[in-house]
């Protein structure tokens, strides 16, 4: 069953390169030495296990899982959409885990010093899991842009982070969703280090059926995932 | 050719640690550096070491996910009932010297291509502010020399790099210890995979 299903590899067409030079800490952190292509092995068709109970009842509202006296600051919205793999299936049932800053560009983290203020009703992380049609769902508080050191005035535009499993070891995805619209992209080494014809698929896109009327705005934002290299039978999961 | 164009990665930034290695931050995370209980049955073992970059200095904000099988061999995600009691992952941020720990069974072989067995190994997947794309790389043990002298992914792997996927076996106090130490880049850089 899943064990023979085998997938695509990693796009690197549509990956950013190891080292981007202008994203100044890929020159000493990104490996200089081709990766070695290996079959995948049990080892990398399995997937982690962690108790579904380990997702709490709050934990995809980010304006509620950390509110201690109120309400978080700033623009609420909805972040929605589906997880497909590259056949356009709906991957089920997987892990999603984002974080951000706050309305104020402000990150919880002990290392984040800019001089922006926290917000006692927000913590910036949450999780879920995606539902039988690949739809996940977080409602949160749209994130600050926030500066950086990597060269003069550098600003990192409004961005949330996401970590995905998805139904293996191998179709492991990390990577941040942007806005429309948003004037640093053009600035953002890190967002420009994504081959240009691919970039759009970074940006999420506002949408009037996910804005919840007198309450909340709606950005949809789809993820693919590594596909099955064949079309499996019907598999158990 | 499909429609679906896989979502391009970015990296996971300097900030991750709240959400995903979040204990210190009161908040629940999926998955600790202790994948062991007391009475995990196998030969409990840590694995420990740093991340350096291409200066040789420690890699302050990398993040370690390991996945392994337990001390027989079986994956918690087997089809047809896999391991238990041993769930075999595992996350763990560096230190500002760049360390990671974890605490774990040495995990048994698994039969790989053409039903060949591989060596022991545990696979790592390993981010850091700075890598636009998560690495995958895997952990070996110096005192499986015979299996690992016939697993057939290390064969892959050009003879003069192997080195730097294999731990080091200390024992310290009674416990037994892993060395395994990864670089980015130079002249020790540690063998990455394209899986
Ligand atoms: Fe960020």
């Amino acid at each position: 069953m899943r064990r023979n299903i085998t997938y695509k590899p990693r796009d690197w067409s549509s990956h950013p390169p190891m080292i981007h030079p202008d994203y100044k800490s890929t020159r000493t952190r990104g490996p200089t030495k081709p990766l070695i292509p290996i079959p995948q092995t049990l080892t990398d068709l399995t997937v982690p296990v962690y108790g579904h109970e380990a997702i709490g009842e709050l934990d995809n509202d980010l304006t509620r899982n950390a509110a201690k006296n109120g309400e978080p600051i700033g623009e609420r919205i909805v972040v929605a959409g589906r997880v497909l793999d590259e056949d356009g299936r709906p991957v089920r049932n997987t892990l999603i885990e984002i974080w951000q800053a706050n309305a104020a560009g402000r990150y919880i983290h002990r290392r984040d010093q800019h001089h922006a203020p926290l917000d006692p009703n927000f913590h910036g992380a949450g999780r879920c899991l995606t539902d039988d049609d690949g739809w996940y769902r977080f409602v949160t508080i749209r994130p600050g842009p926030y500066p950086w050191q990597n060269h003069h005035n550098a600003w990192r535009p409004s961005h949330i982070h996401f970590s995905l499993f998805g139904p293996s070891f191998v179709t492991r995805l990390i990577t941040q969703m942007y806005f429309p619209g948003d004037p640093l992209l053009a600035y953002d080494p890190i967002f420009q280090s994504v081959p240009g014809h691919a970039r759009d698929r970074l940006i999420s896109k506002f949408d009037l059926d996910l804005t919840v009327p007198e309450w909340a705005t709606g950005y949809r934002f789809d993820i693919v995932l590594r596909g099955p290299k064949e079309t499996p039978m019907e598999a158990g999961k | 050719m499909s429609m679906w164009k896989q979502t391009p990665s970015q990296t996971v930034g300097p900030y991750f640690a709240y959400a995903l290695t979040p204990e210190s931050y009161g908040f629940r995370g999926i998955a600790t550096n202790r994948l062991v209980e007391p009475d995990t049955p196998g030969e409990h073992i840590v694995i420990e070491g740093r991340v350096f970059d291409g200066n040789g200095d420690p890699v302050e904000d990398a993040l370690l996910e390991i996945w392994q099988a337990d001390s027989q061999g079986r994956y918690a995600d087997a089809p047809g009932g896999g391991s238990a009691d041993f769930l075999g992952f595992g996350r763990c941020g560096t230190d500002p010297q760049g360390r990671f720990r974890f605490e774990t069974v040495k995990p048994g072989r698994v039969p790989g291509p053409d039903a060949r067995l591989m060596a022991p190994h545990i696979a790592v997947c390993l981010t850091a502010r700075g890598l636009l794309n998560h690495l995958f790389t895997r952990i070996y043990f110096d005192d499986e020399e015979e299996a690992n002298a016939e697993d057939p992914v290390l064969e892959l792997v050009p003879e003069e790099r192997r080195g730097t996927l294999v731990a080091r076996r200390e024992v310290r106090n009674g416990a037994v210890v892993y060395r395994f130490d990864i670089h980015l880049q130079g002249e020790r850089e540690t063998v990455f995979f394209d899986v």
